[in-house]
């Protein structure tokens, strides 16, 4: 029960954390800081998945979100200027559509089963098979990763194809560009012999 | 009790890193408040482990510090080659005209 208590205390000092860091997202000017910025919006939203027993979500949002994004934002940075153009203008129709959305998500969320409920519909259709059949079917300990390697084996290895491809192509994309240069620095040389 | 009270007083300090990135004048106060957010990230998760009685996010929290240390160095490495490559790369001479 105190546990409750302290769970519910961490999630609304988390909520607020990440309100202050968007608030402070939009208002900064700064560019460098809305990278650093964004990092921490990563890392608290991590935190928050980590009590939503996301763990693996929540190390996702920080290994690209704080670590990768913010590299890139920075990458970004570097081809433009330091600070974001003062233009502070109130647009009424986008607040009152960001509004309209948002309490219509939130009204949304009123008929969704709570939090953790083994009634809800995801839980209902073949997930008890799952859990019945991985410790004698399948007889890996860990329900994650029996659903995972051996109920959806072949959507897993699609997923795998597609990253593994993926990768190939990043290397030869580099590769290539690294040649390329290698190419031009030899036949500049080359032409400075000649001149 | 005692891991509410350790919660409390990691989110006091998480507070405090949020206002230095906000309000810090230089850059390098910005990285290091980013840096030790992350910090304390790893420490809350670590204290939620033990608050939700499972000690094994402790393995989790590991991975995070690990990956805060690497993103820190990224960063850091960025502003001082202007890119994530070795410093006599012929693309850090044109990240750094542009």
């Amino acid at each position: 029960m105190e546990s409750g208590i302290v769970n519910i205390l961490v999630d609304i000092s988390l909520m607020t954390l990440l309100g202050i860091t968007a608030i402070g997202i939009v208002r900064s000017r700064n560019l460098f800081a809305t990278a650093m910025l964004s990092g921490i919006y990563s890392l608290i939203s991590a935190a928050v998945f980590v009590t939503l027993d996301a763990v693996d979500v929540a190390f996702t949002e920080a290994a690209v979100g704080a670590g990768i994004s913010t590299v890139l934002m920075l990458g970004a940075m570097t081809l433009t200027r330091r600070s974001e153009k003062h233009a502070i203008k109130l647009h009424i129709g986008p607040l009152f559509v960001t509004i309209g959305i948002g309490a219509a998500l939130i009204y949304g969320t009123v008929d969704m089963p709570p939090f953790g409920s083994t009634d809800a519909p995801g839980f209902q259709h073949i997930v008890p098979e799952y859990i019945a059949g991985s410790r004698d079917d399948i007889q890996v300990p860990n329900i994650v990763t029996s659903i995972l390697a051996s109920y959806r084996g072949f959507d897993t290895l699609g997923e795998t194809a597609v990253i593994f491809a993926a990768g190939i192509g990043v290397l030869f994309l580099l590769g290539r560009r690294r040649e390329d240069e290698e190419a031009d620095e030899s036949s500049n040389s080359g032409k400075g012999e000649d001149a | 009790m005692m891991f509410a009270a350790a919660a409390a007083g990691l989110i006091i300090p998480m507070l405090m890193a949020l206002v230095r990135g906000l309000a810090g004048p230089t850059l390098y106060d910005r990285v290091l408040a980013g840096n030790s957010f992350g910090t304390k990230t790893v420490l809350l998760i670590a204290v939620l482990g033990f608050i939700g009685g499972r000690p094994d996010f402790l393995d989790i929290a590991l991975l995070y510090a690990l990956m805060n240390f690497i993103g820190t160095i990224a960063i850091l490495k960025f502003f001082r080659y202007r890119n994530l490559g070795v410093a006599d790369s012929p693309d850090s001479k044109n990240g750094g005209t542009a």
